[in-house]
């Protein structure tokens, strides 16, 4: 049976006169968990906005969980896609506090019309758990942490029950501490429930040590794709970057 | 205290409109000061003043030029703001000057004594009909009404737009939804609070609501509570005072504002940041 929960053929996605993405197609198998590197302005973003469908293709096709995107059904796949972005300037003064914002995650597939249950809150609260933030759940969302946002962000993404999860540069802009917080929060999340997952990062010291793939792309395009340890070579990296990069310590452990 | 004023029709009316308009600007404003549109709502409220005075101009009725000039300056403004093609200060700056040059423009040209222009323009609580009480009840139950339903989505669109559409929320219609509640509104209060003033009863009472709380609930509650407070001081203060009603409402909006700022929890968040947080 084939198990494809993402695939694209071909897209090509641009913004004014810039190309975004040039003719890229992937194929992703359910249960994957993928990283996916390189240099900013590479496109990696944009392929994850191909994916939930807020990226527009002038040309392509993409199919994700079994339906190709055609603009009229990409507001009912999103329900189903898990969508982490990296770290933003929220105002202190927001008027919305940690537990209503992870709540957000459920409104998609409660619709309209509908009011969050008990059974929901109770839900929010578990996961609040599970990510530890339980003691800051009436926490007013602008008075958190990087780290901390980011916690709240997963576990918002986590009530939504997601079928595909996607992580946008989740540990950019935080602490050290906190991006190994956020890692292994991450793979235990994988380890947990087998969500089919997308790691974008630019920054090859956070890349999650489960990673099985990994896409390299460079210039709107997918440049090599393979297994960690043929991607995480000196001689890649640097021809992926254009400069010369040594394979930092931290992900050596995914080489082996 | 004489209180025999309360006694005539035309203040009974002048209390129902202060409590309806109160209401419901109040409401649309928690959504602009959230979404730090506020500009947006500045420019909506011009064009709703211009629209009332082509309206005046050409004969029909000014509420219907109303309405149609802020729909039609929210749905300009919403996707200059949103595609970030042009600074948004500045071309929503362009429309707001294109709206105050169009509404003198429609004033110079009109014929005659501009008494029901210069109305619109300060507004004239006091001589408020029968109809224009309806419009704007039926305006308020809609406002409300709505928040009641949507709730949620509200929430999740002022709060957290990029989320709310990442999630599988319409944030689109929502956003847009809130830009033509706030048209709608300020033409339902044209008549009464005018269009120079309305846009103060829409930022003001919410912005005060935002110093004093971080709940989008208590916010709204304590949003609509300064605008009808604002709109009755506002017109006790006119009748003792013998001045302009509009004029009265606005200020004691914007000292209602001044208080609440002075007087806010919040003004320690960033003192408080600095201190790392438990956890």
């Amino acid at each position: 049976m084939d198990n494809t929960v993402i695939s694209i053929q071909d897209a090509v996605v641009s913004y004014r006169e810039d190309v975004a993405l040039q003719g890229v197609s992937l194929e992703v198998k359910s249960g994957e968990f993928i990283g996916i590197i390189g240099p900013n302005g590479a496109g990696k973003t944009t392929l994850l906005t191909v994916i939930n469908g807020l990226g527009k293709l002038v040309h392509g096709q993409a199919w994700v969980l079994g339906s190709r995107l055609n603009g009229r059904n990409s507001i009912n796949l999103r329900k189903r896609i898990g969508y982490v972005a990296q770290v933003e300037n929220i105002d202190p003064r927001l008027p919305i506090n940690v537990r209503e914002t992870v709540m957000v995650g459920c409104y998609g597939r409660l619709g309209l019309f509908r009011r969050p249950t008990r059974a929901q809150w109770q839900t929010v609260d578990e996961v609040l758990e599970m990510v530890g933030m339980a003691h800051l759940s009436r926490r007013p969302i602008g008075h958190l942490s990087g780290g901390e946002y980011q916690r709240a962000a997963i576990a918002r993404a986590l009530v939504q029950q997601p079928e595909i999860f996607l992580l946008d540069e989740p540990t950019a802009s935080i602490d050290k501490k906190a991006q190994r917080e956020i890692l292994s929060l991450i793979q235990l999340i994988h380890k947990e429930y087998h969500t089919t997952t997308l790691f974008v990062t630019h920054d090859l010291r956070t890349l999650p040590s489960i990673c099985q793939r990994l896409i390299l792309m460079k210039d709107g395009k997918i440049w090599q794709q393979g297994s960690p340890e043929s991607m995480l070579r000196e001689e890649v990296l640097s021809q992926l970057y254009g400069a010369p990069v040594p394979v930092p310590a931290e992900i050596t452990s995914l080489q082996t | 205290m004489d209180l025999s004023i309360f006694q005539y029709h035309f203040m009974q009316n002048a209390i129902l409109a202060g409590l309806l308009g109160g209401i419901t600007c109040s409401v649309v404003g928690v959504f602009v000061v959230t979404m730090h549109l506020s500009f947006i709502g500045v420019c909506i409220a011009h064009a709703a003043f211009a629209g009332a005075l082509l309206g005046l101009w050409l004969g029909f009725n000014p509420l219907i030029g109303a309405l149609l000039f802020s729909l039609a300056s929210a749905a300009i403004i919403g996707p200059v703001a949103d595609r970030g093609e042009l600074n948004p200060d500045t071309s929503i700056g362009i429309v707001f000057s294109l709206m105050l040059g169009l509404a003198f423009l429609f004033m110079g040209l009109m014929q005659g004594a501009r008494t029901e222009a210069l109305n619109l323009f300060w507004g004239s609580i006091l001589t408020v009909t029968q109809q224009d009480l309806i419009f704007l009840a039926a305006i308020t139950g809609v406002i409300v009404g709505l928040v009641v339903v949507f709730y949620k989505e509200i929430q999740a669109v002022i709060c957290h737009r990029e989320v709310a559409l990442a999630v599988g929320i319409p944030a689109t219609i929502v956003f847009y939804g809130l830009l033509f509640s706030t048209g709608v509104t300020i033409t339902a209060s044209l008549q009464s609070i005018g269009g120079l003033l309305i846009y103060c009863l829409i930022l003001n009472p919410a912005a005060a609501a935002y110093q004093l709380t971080y709940s989008l609930k208590r916010m709204l509650l304590i949003a609509v509570a300064f605008g009808v407070i604002s709109c009755w001081a506002g017109l006790a203060a006119s009748y003792l005072l013998a001045i302009p009603s509009g004029a009265a409402i606005v200020i004691t909006s914007a000292i209602i504002f001044g208080l609440a700022t002075a007087f806010s929890p919040k003004r320690k968040v960033k003192r408080w940041q600095q201190v790392p947080l438990a956890g």
